[in-house]
């Protein structure tokens, strides 16, 4: 059996200096802000940066335009999108590009309409590194996984969604390298939606699934 | 384990020191200098006195470097402060000289451990020209501002910028707070120390203590703001929000907890405002505290039923986070980085007016198991991202990131 290879990572938040005040700021920035790790970042990066997880509106630019902009029914449209839908990070860009026209083109959206707060572009460097241990079987993963470092989670979970082929999890994808017997196992967390959780969340209902499951299947 | 990492690993738990430890790994048996300019006082020094030990328990040999100057000096750099942070107010050619100076002087002191640093870390602008200054450096050197800077007077600005642009990165705590400069800007947020005396946890005994050296009745609702007596902090706003809530019943008590620096001509003549808007209610407790009085406010934040933070200007709000980690939800002024840690029904209230602070504690004191909640939300949140270990965890990330280059994704 080919071993899980347990990997973390820790990830800090650098300002490019670049702010809107306004929509039509939020959307010129976007137009020419190509970098990649930017859109990641406000999309993904509220997981591992010290934030408050917002219940309603995990990407930031719809919080921005919940509670910034006081526009409930484009925080609506921004907040629905799903940034595992893309593979390319750019036509996330793009979609989030194409939300904010659409409600400029609104005949009430207020065109000078600033923002309670400016909304600051951010990007990220992200350090990952080997921690050494290697899982053997998902029995092993079950056992470990309530004190998993949530670095290590963000990196198999969230980060695996923009490196690997599927946009899978990394635990999934190896678990379905492990034969029929945790084929179920590997699609019902490959199911999970990550994007309402907390980190904490996520891995407790991680360790739900994988408990459930081989507590159900006895060991060959 | 050290001793020190066993006891922040009880409350953090061992994975998140198992975590420092690999990411440290790269760092092992590098020379890395903080500088500031005080050993002792103020938030800076607190953290550094905390951060370097662990550093060093991480095998990072860590060392820690302060400038010292005369009066003068020390009342251009409090210019400077107050400048930075929107002040309009010239600093003279005179003082600006000495201010260089003092940075030479400290310089020649100090040049080897600056010469033989693979990282030195300088704090605020005190010591800000000795990079120009350090010209046979061979690490890397990065500019850590504490202060709030997203509205600084210009021509100040442009002064001290001089001397910061040649860093290889800065920090701010704050997005807001960055000034766009070429070398990257990170965001590293403050922190508390779960085991120091102003957040440690103490015996019910020592907290019910205060009842009787304050004269608070243990038998009845305390709100409490502890800050120093400046017009930023609206400690009048607290008492006219105290005076509007108690009117609609609640036999309410107030506690009004901090001290008068004595460089701040502002404190004197605020306390005795705070002192005229409290006269004749023996229900206000205005309590002026010596700068060490670390347990006295860690007992008040914790016999207190909800914490204030009615700040119109703040930088971070680190009271916030301590009451947090108390277990309070606060009602927090809707300024700075109190909007990062306040959030409407989760962890407290935000607000804008006394009239605001007063709905809400009408509110918080009404409904006990929704307060008990949101203080248990509070402590968590506070857990997960405002104590020393993420502060240091960030410190590492960064670290290791300049020393390995300016790439996105830095695989070890």
């Amino acid at each position: 059996m080919e071993p899980f290879f347990l990997t973390d990572c820790a990830l800090i938040s650098i300002a490019t200096g670049e702010t809107a005040h306004n929509l039509r700021e939020l959307k010129d920035r976007l137009d020419r802000i190509t970098d990649p790790t930017v859109t990641y970042y406000h999309f993904w990066a509220g997981l591992l940066r010290p934030t408050f997880v917002d219940p309603e509106y995990q990407n930031d630019f719809a919080a921005w335009a919940y509670h910034d902009l006081h526009d409930r029914r484009l925080a609506e449209r921004l907040a629905i999108i799903n940034p595992t839908d893309f593979s390319d990070i750019d036509d996330l860009r793009r979609k989030v590009i194409d939300v904010i026209e659409e409600r400029m083109d609104e005949s009430d959206f207020e065109a000078h309409l600033d923002a309670e707060n400016p909304f600051f572009f951010t990007r990220f460097q992200i350090v990952i590194f080997d921690t050494r241990q290697r899982i053997q079987t998902p029995e092993q993963l079950c056992e470990i996984i309530p004190n998993l470092p949530l670095g290590s989670l963000f990196y198999h979970f969230i980060d695996s969604r923009h490196r690997t082929q599927s946009r899978r999890n990394d635990f999934s994808e190896w678990m379905a390298g492990l034969g029929e017997r945790y084929a179920e196992l590997a699609a019902q967390i490959a199911a999970i939606d990550p994007y309402f959780n907390s980190l904490s969340e996520l891995r407790h209902q991680l360790h739900m699934i994988l408990r459930a499951n081989l507590e159900e299947t006895p060991a060959p | 384990m050290s001793e020190m990492l066993k006891q922040y690993a009880a409350i953090v738990g061992d994975t998140v020191i198992d975590h420092l430890h690999q990411l440290a790994e790269p760092l092992r048996d590098k020379n890395v200098v903080h500088v500031n300019s005080t050993r002792e006082g103020g938030g800076v020094a607190e953290i550094l006195h905390r951060l370097i030990p662990l550093k060093q328990e991480l095998g990072i040999r860590a060392g820690w470097e302060v400038v010292s100057g005369d009066a003068l000096y020390f009342q251009c750099t409090k210019k400077m402060h107050n400048t930075l942070q929107g002040n309009r107010e010239e600093i003279s050619e005179e003082l600006l000289r000495h201010y260089e100076a003092t940075n030479e002087r400290n310089f020649r002191r100090i040049q080897d451990r600056l010469e033989d640093a693979d990282i030195v870390f300088i704090h605020d602008p005190q010591p800000a020209p000795l990079l120009k200054l350090c010209s046979g450096r061979k690490g890397k050197w990065v500019w850590r501002c504490h202060i709030d800077v997203s509205r600084p007077y210009r021509p100040v600005w442009k002064y001290l910028e001089q001397f910061v642009r040649g860093f290889d990165a800065s920090i701010y705590s704050l997005p807001a707070f960055a000034q766009p400069m070429d070398h990257p800007l990170y965001i590293i947020a403050p922190s508390i120390d779960p085991l120091s005396d102003k957040n440690i946890d103490l015996g019910q005994e020592e907290i019910n203590a205060l009842y009787d050296a304050y004269h608070i009745d243990p038998q009845r609702p305390v709100v409490c703001q502890i800050s120093r007596f400046d017009r930023f902090k609206d400690p009048v706003g607290v008492i006219r929000a105290y005076q509007m809530a108690k009117a609609f019943g609640p036999p309410l008590q107030l506690i009004l907890a901090g001290g008068t620096a004595t460089d701040d001509p502002e404190g004197e003549e605020v306390l005795a405002e705070v002192k005229e808007a409290a006269r004749g209610d023996q229900d206000i407790h205005i309590l002026l505290l010596p700068p060490d009085a670390h347990r006295t406010i860690n007992s008040l934040q914790r016999l207190s039923d909800v914490i204030v933070q009615k700040s119109v200007r703040e930088g971070f709000g680190l009271t916030v986070t301590e009451a947090m980690w108390k277990g309070k939800p606060v009602i927090g002024g809707n300024a700075g980085g109190i909007r990062i840690q306040v959030l409407n029904h989760y962890t407290g209230f935000l607000v804008n007016t006394p009239e605001g602070a007063a709905l809400r504690m009408r509110y918080l004191l009404r409904h006990k198991e929704r307060r008990r909640a949101m203080g248990e939300t509070a402590r968590d949140f506070v857990l997960e991202n405002y104590l020393l270990t993420r502060h240091l965890r960030e410190y590492l990330t960064l670290m290791v990131a300049i020393m390995r280059g300016d790439g996105n994704r830095i695989v070890l």
